[in-house]
């Protein structure tokens, strides 16, 4: 357990947390799963991620996260590849999951239903 | 992996397929076939880029080139151009208002409607890992609050930056907190109000779900500066995902030494618990709010006397939204100017408004105060579905109004939209489109306060079922022309006299759709007709001879058989058998059936 006993311990710990969540070899994936997310559909492309990315021996991180406000193209979830920036697919069902896999996570081609970040963010 | 492909985005925005983003694509793909490149260069739809008054965009990677108002016919010069000899297409790119020319989507964004100030994190960090919190600045401002500021300090620059609160009312945030400082007490309380209770609006959960750390945090600064050190979340049992994840966040911060006692080290001491609610609307309110958290029934008092002075347990309480306390800290590590920069002159920062109704995007979106209606609705919001007509949205959900097309263009704020006689409220944002009746409307919210007043005053319990009864009357056909006055009459009473915001504001709707779409009330109780064809009593169905071919679908599928006629012969509805269903005119293939 980590004692947080100072803002610099908290500091320390972005630091480090940053460097593993952002380490540029590694593919994430995130399954957006709030409750709009999850009643359209979210766990099964998240179970069915897991396991085949482990089937066909990809190393990625895959977690599960709030949703991003998508509602109309639950459920969605977001790749970044190495180097890249994130991208996030709207519309997933296990068959367009298998798509963005083989397509995406392997070769960097895009599929269809890419819901393009709509906005700016703080910083 | 493989060299990188090039690869040919094309948003297809609902905005943008109006603007022939269609085409746009067809032609693409045809250029590259006639150059023998379909195989090698891929075209993608996309969603919206939220830069629809520059759309259609086409984005080109790798290199993030963005082109703008790409027409079809432009199609042949970007294969040609850029595609096969690498050149950028200098035309079609953006320019700004000085002449520079600005090509990466990144220099772009700026453009961009939305601004996540609110959902910064959700979809971004697993909720359930604090460190990734942490990652994302979680618990800095804290850490800042608490080892260089003093309460009074945090407090200014919360006044400063202009934040009011998001539940609803829009009081500022940074004098509620001064109040609650300078009543001075042996316990004080700080409550998140994560009560939502309009219908449509769902802000508050999403930001629980996606980054309840930021809650948590903005809770203990609010603690340090009104020198309380129990914090208390009350939310509604409805919310089950929301709760666990909170749970996980409150024990997990707890484990790190970011709740509890002696705080980083300082010594401030601060916990949270959560209260749960039966989901009722009146706990919104936050006099009704403490007494559910006290265990007694969910009713308002009157104020004053107010929960700064004495609230839950009788000691100064600070009641706060979700929405506000997410707020909080990107005010404190970026500063008040930085926040007020942002929105209206006495509006400032973002707002997040749930979309939902008669429009493409629904969804939760995030927007700088001031933003018109007409951008949220047509460019973000990508329309109104099935390119039907705009009638009016709701804001404020049922203590709110309507606004209609000639509020379109008025930027949002408090003030304005309070001014055209609807008002903010937690940011639901209803879409109607030209199949919308709006007495039915107004009967529908009204039906929702009915079913929520708790009960407590007599023109909220009884005005209210009044006000219903009378438009259940007017849908019927039963209405008269005096009815009308009678309502507004009514709706004023019972605004002037109801004890707490429920009551005070449940006939807005009314009164605002009334004076809105008048004609449509006087259609109903004059000539008995609903023109948006929504009202049950006030319809025929009726088979056109002309259309029908006599293929007796209807007939089969009517349930009460009030549809006769002879094979291949024109069919006809029995008026007075017909419970209009509307399920024949489903069935119809030749657009016979109609409603009159």
């Amino acid at each position: 357990m980590k004692k947080v006993k100072s803002p610099a311990d908290l500091r320390k710990i972005k630091d480090e947390v940053r460097e593993r969540m952002y380490s540029k070899e590694k593919i994430r994936v995130r399954v957006h799963m709030g409750t709009s997310g999850l009643a359209s559909g979210a766990r099964e492309i998240y179970d069915f991620l897991r396991l085949e990315l482990e089937k066909r021996n990809i190393h990625a991180s895959v977690i599960s996260t709030g949703d991003m406000g998508y509602s109309h193209a639950e459920p969605t979830l977001e790749v970044t590849l190495p180097g890249k920036d994130p991208v996030v697919f709207g519309n997933v069902d296990k068959l367009k999951a298998d798509d963005i896999i083989e397509n995406y996570i392997k070769n960097g081609e895009y599929v269809d239903g890419i819901l393009p970040a709509n906005y700016r963010k703080i910083e | 992996m493989a060299r990188e492909k090039m690869q040919i985005l094309i948003c297809g925005g609902t905005s943008c397929s109006d603007k022939q983003s269609e085409a746009l694509a067809d032609n693409l793909k045809l250029e590259l076939e006639a150059n023998a490149l379909e195989n090698d260069i891929k075209v993608v739809r996309s969603g919206c880029f939220g830069l629809c008054n520059l759309g259609p965009v086409v984005k080109i990677v790798p290199g993030d080139v963005m082109y703008v108002k790409v027409t079809p016919d432009d199609a042949r010069e970007i294969v040609s151009e850029h595609i096969m000899k690498g050149n950028k297409v200098e035309r079609l790119l953006y320019k700004d208002p000085s002449g520079k020319t600005k090509s990466a989507e990144k220099e772009l964004s700026v453009y961009k409607k939305q601004l996540r100030i609110v959902l910064r994190n959700c979809g971004i960090i697993d909720p359930e890992n604090i460190e990734e919190a942490i990652a994302h600045d979680a618990y800095e401002a804290l850490g800042k609050v608490l080892t260089e500021m003093k309460p009074l300090e945090v407090i200014k620059i919360i006044k400063d930056s202009g934040l009011r609160g998001r539940g609803g009312g829009g009081f500022p945030t940074g004098l509620k907190w001064e109040i609650a400082y300078k009543n001075k007490s042996d316990e004080k309380f700080v409550v998140c109000n994560a009560d939502e209770g309009d219908p449509g609006a769902f802000m508050d959960r999403s930001v629980l779900e996606g980054d309840p750390h930021a809650i948590l945090e903005a809770m203990a600064i609010c603690g340090y500066s009104i020198e309380a050190h129990k914090g208390l979340i009350y939310i509604r049992a409805e919310y089950p995902l929301a709760v666990a994840r909170l749970k996980t966040a409150i024990s997990q911060a707890r484990e790190y030494g970011l709740l509890g006692k002696d705080i980083m080290g300082t010594g401030f001491d601060f916990d949270i618990d959560i209260r749960y609610g039966a989901g009722a609307f009146v706990c919104g309110e936050e006099t009704a709010l403490i007494h559910s958290m006290e265990g007694m029934r969910g009713e308002p008092t009157v104020k004053p006397p107010f929960p700064a002075e004495s609230g839950f347990m009788g000691k100064p309480t600070n009641v706060n939204n979700v929405e506000t306390f997410a707020c909080i800290s990107p005010i404190i590590l970026k500063g008040a100017s930085w926040f007020s920069a942002t929105g209206t002159e006495k509006s400032k920062g973002t707002k997040v408004f749930a979309l939902a109704g008669k429009i493409n995007n629904v969804g939760l979106i995030e927007v700088p105060m001031g933003t018109t209606l007409r951008e949220v609705i047509f460019e973000i919001g990508g329309g109104i579905r099935k390119g039907k007509k705009f009638k009016a949205a709701q804001t404020g959900g049922p203590s709110g109004g309507c606004l209609t097309e000639k509020h379109l263009d008025t930027p949002i704020d408090f003030d304005n939209l309070t001014a055209a006689g609807s008002m903010m409220g937690s940011g639901g944002l209803i879409v109607m489109d030209e199949d919308d009746c709006m007495v039915s409307v107004a009967k529908f919210f009204l039906e929702f306060t009915v079913e929520e007043s708790c009960g407590k005053c007599s023109p909220c319990r009884i005005g209210n079922k009044r006000l219903h009864e009378l438009l259940e009357h007017i849908t019927k056909g039963k209405g008269t022309l005096a009815d009308l006055d009678r309502l507004k009459n009514m709706s004023y009473v019972i605004k002037d006299t109801s004890l707490c915001g429920l009551g005070q504001s449940s006939p807005n709707p009314v009164l605002s759709t009334l004076e809105n779409f008048r004609d449509e009330y006087e259609a109903h109780v004059t000539v008995k007709k609903c023109p948006a064809g929504k009202c049950k009593d006030l319809m025929e169905y009726f088979i056109i001879a002309a259309n029908c071919v006599g293929c007796t679908a209807c007939a089969r599928v009517c349930p009460v058989g009030a549809i006769t006629g002879e094979r291949k012969e024109p069919h006809f509805i029995n008026p007075s058998i017909c419970i209009k269903c509307g399920a024949c005119m489903e069935k119809c293939k030749f657009d016979a059936i109609i409603i009159q």
